[in-house]
C-alpha cells in the first residue's frame, strides 16, 4: 500500500499511466497492434508507427514546454512557422523551380537558410511576448494566421517538389538503422534539451521566472531575457519539426504541413502534468504525453475509426484524460469520500 | 446563549501541516460592542477569522450566532453572510467601474416586473449612505473615490445585508489619520445601532481609541478577553508578546557596542525615482545599521528600492565605495555586493514551487552567471550550512519553500542573501507576520553581521525593535527624507516626534 503511494505521488505516474491506459485499449481492440514484423533490417508494426508519427510533435512539445513554463503562456504560431520553414528550404533548394529531381543549391545551405527563418520567426514572438509583454497567445496568433500566407509567398503560391533521395532520408529510413530517422531526430533533440537543462542553470532561471517572474528580478535574473530565449529555442524546434515533415513528402506543402500541431503539443504539454499556467515543468513528461496523443491517433486508425471522425473521439479521451489530472476533481473525489464521516462530528440545526 | 450576546465560538481546534494553529480557542462577541482581535502575527487571529467565516474548515468546536438555533458551521463566505457575519478585508472588494448604487445593491439588485429598479435603487443606496453619515454621489463609479471611502461603502454594504456580526480586518492600513477617524465614526455609529464588531489591526493607538474589549491571542491559544480601560498597553503588549521586557532591553546593549567604520559603502546623491520617492541624500558606512522609519507609504521601501535598482533611479546618483554606479537592474547592484530582502515575501521573496534548496542558491547561481551551475554538491553544502546556522525547520532541504511557515520562509530569503556574501544589504520588515523567537535571533544576527563589517538597511514598523537594532535612524514623510537622527539622540519620542513632523 505504501509503495503504491509512493509510485502514485510519483510525478510522470498520472502521464504515464495514461499512455500504458490508451495502449491497453489496443490490447482488447487490436491485438496486433504490438506485432512487430521486420523486413530488410526495418521494424515495422502500429507501435513503430506511433514511435515514427510522434517525432515532430514530440520536437514541439519540448519547445512549448519551455514557452509554457517561462512565460505562462503558449505558442500558437509553431505549426505554421513549420510551414514556412518548408516552403523557405524547398525553394532554396530548387532554385526557385517548381519540381526538381537534384538540388540546385547545396543541401546545407537549405537547412541553414531554414533554420535561420525558424529562429528569427522565434525571435519575434519572443520580442512580443517578453519586450512588449503582450499576452503570449496574441503575440503569438500573428505568425499562426500570417505565417501560412508567408509560406505561400515563399513558394509562389506551389507546392514546391525536392524530388531527390537525400532530401527524403530525414523523414523516412536508412539501411542499418532498425527504426526511422525521425525517432532518431526526436530522441536528439529531447537528449541534447535535457543535457542543457541539467548542466546549465537555465531550467531553474526558467521555472523561478514561471513561478514568480518579480521575485526572480530581485535575485538577479533577467526575467524577459529569459522568456525570450525560450520562445527563440521554440522557434528552432519548430523549425527542426518543419524540415522533418517536409523531408517526409519532399515537398513544402504550405497549407498542410504542421496544420493544427499547435495544438497537439499544447495538449502535450497539459497531458505531461505540466502546469499551463507556468513555473515547474517536466520534458519527460511532455514526451510522454506527445507520444500519447499520436498512440491515440494511430489507435483510432486502427480502429478504423475515419479520419474526419478522429478529432471527436480524440476529444473525448483527452477530456478524460485531462479531468484524471485535475487536482479539483481530486479534491472533489476526497471530499465524497470522506463527506460521510462528518468532519465535525456536528450538522446545521 | 447569554442576552446581549450575539456570537460565540467555543475550544476551537484547527491544525494545518505541522501548525496548531488555534487550540481550544473561545471567543464571545456581545451586541453593540466594538471588540479588537489582538495577537502577533501568526498568533491565529486571521485564522479565527478565516474559520468563523467558512474560508478555512475546523476540526472541533462550535459557533453559536444569536437567532439561530443549535450551532452553525460556515463552508462559505457566502454562507457566513447569510447567517449574518459580514467581512471587510483591508483590499476592497468592489468593482471599480460600477456605480456606488450598484456595488450596494449587487446581486440583490430592486427588481420591477423583472427589470432592475434603477430609481428605487438610486434612491434607497441614498437614504442608506446618508443615515450613515457617508456623503458621496451614489450615480459616480467607486473608482472615483478614496480607498477610505471605498471601504466605508464595503461596510454599508455589509451592514444593509443585515449583518450582525461585521469583521474589519486590518481596515485601517492603507488610510491615513483624518479617514481612520471617519472609519472610526462610522463604526461607533453602526455599534450604537447594535452591529457587533471585530476590529483586527496592529495599531495599539487604533484599539484604544475605538474598542471596548480586547481579545488576545498568542501562538493560537486564547491570553484572555479584556475590557479596554482595564488593561494598559504596556500589559497588553506583555500579553501579545508573552515576553518580559528584559529580555528585549538586554538586547539593545549588544547593539550599542557596535562599531562604526569610517569608509563609505554606499552614497546616494539626490537620487529619486518620479512618482515613489524624492531625491535623497544617504550616507552608509562600513559595518553600520541605519534604520529607515516613517509610516505606511512615507517612502521607506522606495528609497532602497532606488539604491537596489529594483526601481529604476531616474535622477541623481549612487556612488558604491566611492565609484559612480549605474544601477539598470537589481543584478547590477548585486554585482556590487548588495543584496535586498523584500518587504513583500509572499509576492517578492518567496518562489514558491521551488525548493528550500533552490530558493537559497538562487541569487548566488544568477551572480555566477547561466552555464557555470553550482555543482550538486555545492549547492546541498551551502543549503545544509544555511538551515543549520539559521535554524530554518524544513522537513528537507528539497521540501517546497511554500510548505515552509512564514517565518522559516524569510529565513530562507535570508540564507539566499547571506550567500551571496553582501558588504551592503538590505532589510526590508525582516520580521514581520513572524513569531517573536525568531524576531530576536534576526536582530541579533543583523548585529552580529555588522560587527563582521557588513553594513546594513533595517526597515520596520516597530520602533522599539529599530531602536534595539540601529545605530543612526533615516527619517522619511510623504516620499522624501526629512532627516536623521543620531544613535544618542535615538529614542521612542524622538522618532514619533520626526515621524510624526516635529510639531507637537
Amino acid at each position: 500500500m505504501n509503495k503504491l503511494k509512493k509510485l502514485t505521488t510519483y510525478r510522470l505516474f498520472l502521464p504515464i499511466l495514461c499512455l500504458v491506459l490508451v495502449l491497453l485499449v489496443n490490447l482488447i481492440t487490436t491485438p496486433d497492434f504490438f506485432a512487430i514484423s521486420v523486413r530488410d533490417g526495418m521494424l515495422y508494426g502500429y507501435i513503430i508507427d506511433v514511435i515514427n508519427r510522434a517525432s515532430e510533435l514530440v520536437i514541439l512539445a519540448v519547445g512549448m514546454t519551455l514557452m509554457v513554463a517561462a512565460s505562462g503562456g503558449t505558442d500558437i504560431s509553431v505549426g505554421a512557422v513549420m510551414a514556412v520553414v518548408a516552403g523557405v528550404v524547398c525553394n532554396v533548394l530548387a532554385g526557385g523551380e517548381q519540381s526538381v529531381t537534384q538540388y540546385n543549391n547545396p543541401y546545407i545551405l537549405g537547412i541553414l537558410a531554414g533554420i535561420a527563418v525558424a529562429v528569427i520567426c522565434g525571435c519575434f514572438n519572443g520580442f512580443l511576448v517578453a519586450k512588449l509583454k503582450i499576452q503570449p497567445m496574441i503575440a503569438t496568433l500573428i505568425l499562426f494566421t500570417a505565417g501560412r500566407g508567408i509560406a505561400q509567398l515563399v513558394t509562389n503560391g506551389q507546392i514546391t517538389y525536392v524530388r531527390v533521395d537525400h532530401y527524403k532520408v530525414l523523414g523516412s529510413s536508412i539501411k542499418g538503422l532498425p527504426l526511422p530517422v525521425p525517432f532518431f531526430m526526436a530522441i536528439i533533440v529531447v537528449i541534447v534539451t535535457t543535457l542543457i537543462l541539467k548542466k546549465t542553470a537555465i531550467g531553474m532561471y526558467i521555472e523561478s521566472v514561471g513561478i514568480n517572474a518579480k521575485a526572480s528580478r530581485l535575485v538577479g535574473l533577467k526575467s524577459s531575457k529569459i522568456i525570450f530565449l525560450t520562445y527563440v529555442f521554440g522557434g528552432l524546434m519548430a523549425g527542426i519539426a518543419g524540415l522533418v515533415a517536409s523531408s517526409r513528402i519532399y515537398s513544402a506543402d504550405a497549407n498542410n504541413i504542421g496544420l493544427n500541431m499547435e495544438l497537439d503539443a499544447i495538449l502535450a504539454v497539459a497531458l505531461g502534468g505540466n502546469s499551463l499556467g507556468g513555473g515547474k515543468f517536466s520534458l519527460m513528461g511532455s514526451v510522454i504525453g506527445a507520444y500519447t496523443i499520436q498512440a491515440l491517433t494511430t489507435t483510432l486508425y486502427a480502429m478504423h475509426v475515419s479520419s474526419d471522425q478522429v478529432p471527436v473521439y480524440k476529444a473525448i479521451v483527452v477530456v478524460i484524460i485531462v479531468s484524471l489530472q485535475s487536482p479539483q476533481l481530486k479534491k472533489w473525489f476526497k471530499k465524497h469520500s470522506l463527506g460521510k464521516k462528518a468532519v465535525n462530528g456536528n450538522e446545521v440545526a | 446563549m447569554e442576552p446581549g450576546v450575539v456570537l460565540t465560538m467555543r475550544n476551537i481546534y484547527k491544525t494545518f501541516p505541522g501548525v496548531k494553529a488555534l487550540q481550544d480557542v473561545d471567543f464571545t462577541l456581545r451586541r453593540g460592542e466594538i471588540h479588537a482581535l489582538m495577537g502577533e502575527n501568526g498568533a491565529g487571529k486571521s485564522t479565527l477569522i478565516k474559520v468563523l467565516t467558512g474560508v478555512e474548515e475546523f476540526e472541533t468546536g462550535e459557533i453559536k450566532i444569536e437567532g439561530k438555533e443549535g450551532t452553525i458551521i460556515n463552508k462559505s463566505p457566502q454562507e457566513a453572510q447569510m447567517n449574518g457575519i459580514s467581512t471587510v478585508y483591508q483590499e476592497v472588494n468592489l468593482c471599480p467601474n460600477l456605480s456606488v448604487a450598484e456595488n450596494l445593491y449587487i446581486g440583490r439588485e430592486p427588481r420591477k416586473g423583472g427589470f432592475i429598479d434603477w430609481k428605487t435603487m438610486r434612491r434607497q443606496a441614498s437614504e442608506l449612505l446618508d443615515s450613515l453619515d457617508i456623503h458621496v454621489d451614489v450615480t459616480s463609479a467607486v473608482e472615483n473615490y478614496s480607498i477610505a471611502i471605498q471601504q466605508m461603502l464595503a461596510i454599508a454594504r455589509a451592514v444593509d445585508m443585515s449583518a450582525k456580526v461585521l469583521i474589519l480586518d486590518e481596515p485601517t492600513s492603507s488610510l491615513d489619520d483624518g479617514e481612520v477617524e471617519k472609519l472610526f465614526t462610522l463604526m461607533r455609529k453602526l455599534r450604537d445601532q447594535g452591529v457587533g464588531i471585530i476590529f483586527v489591526t496592529h495599531f495599539l493607538e487604533q484599539v484604544y481609541a475605538v474598542c471596548d474589549r480586547i481579545t488576545v491571542l498568542r501562538n493560537g491559544t486564547l491570553v484572555g478577553e479584556y475590557k479596554v480601560e482595564e488593561l494598559p498597553r504596556v500589559q497588553l503588549v506583555a500579553k501579545m508578546m508573552g515576553k518580559d521586557f528584559d529580555d528585549l532591553a538586554a538586547l539593545k546593549k549588544e547593539g550599542e557596542s557596535a562599531k562604526v567604520g569610517e569608509e563609505v559603502i554606499i552614497e546616494a546623491k539626490a537620487l529619486g525615482h518620479k512618482g515613489t520617492i524624492r531625491p535623497f541624500d544617504l550616507k552608509i558606512h562600513k559595518g553600520e545599521v541605519i534604520g529607515l522609519t516613517g509610516l505606511l507609504g512615507s517612502g521607506r521601501s522606495e528609497l532602497v528600492r532606488a539604491i537596489y535598482g529594483a526601481d529604476k533611479p531616474d535622477e541623481g546618483e549612487l556612488l558604491v565605495k566611492g565609484k559612480k554606479l549605474q544601477v539598470n537592474s537589481p543584478i547590477d547592484a548585486m554585482m556590487n555586493g548588495m543584496a535586498y530582502l523584500p518587504e513583500n515575501r509572499k509576492e517578492e521573496g518567496i518562489i514558491s514551487d521551488l525548493s528550500v534548496r533552490e530558493n537559497i542558491i538562487i541569487a548566488l547561481q544568477a551572480k555566477k552567471g547561466m552555464f557555470k551551475l553550482l555543482s550538486k554538491k555545492e549547492q546541498e553544502e551551502f543549503t545544509d550550512k544555511y538551515i543549520k546556522m539559521l535554524q530554518i525547520k524544513t522537513a528537507d532541504r528539497e521540501t517546497p519553500i511554500k510548505q515552509l511557515s512564514g517565518g522559516n520562509q524569510q529565513k530562507v530569503i535570508l540564507g539566499r542573501w547571506l550567500l551571496t556574501n553582501p558588504d551592503f544589504l538590505i532589510l526590508d520588515e525582516p520580521t514581520r507576520g513572524i513569531d517573536i523567537g525568531t524576531k530576536t535571533e534576526i536582530q541579533k544576527l543583523v548585529l552580529e553581521l555588522a560587527e563582521q563589517g557588513m553594513s546594513v538597511v533595517f526597515i520596520s514598523s516597530e520602533v522599539e525593535e529599530m531602536l534595539r537594532t540601529c545605530s543612526r535612524m533615516a527619517v522619511l514623510r510623504d516620499g522624501s527624507k526629512v532627516g536623521e537622527l543620531e544613535e544618542k539622540e535615538l529614542s521612542q519620542s524622538s522618532i514619533m516626534k520626526a515621524i510624526a513632523g516635529g510639531e507637537d
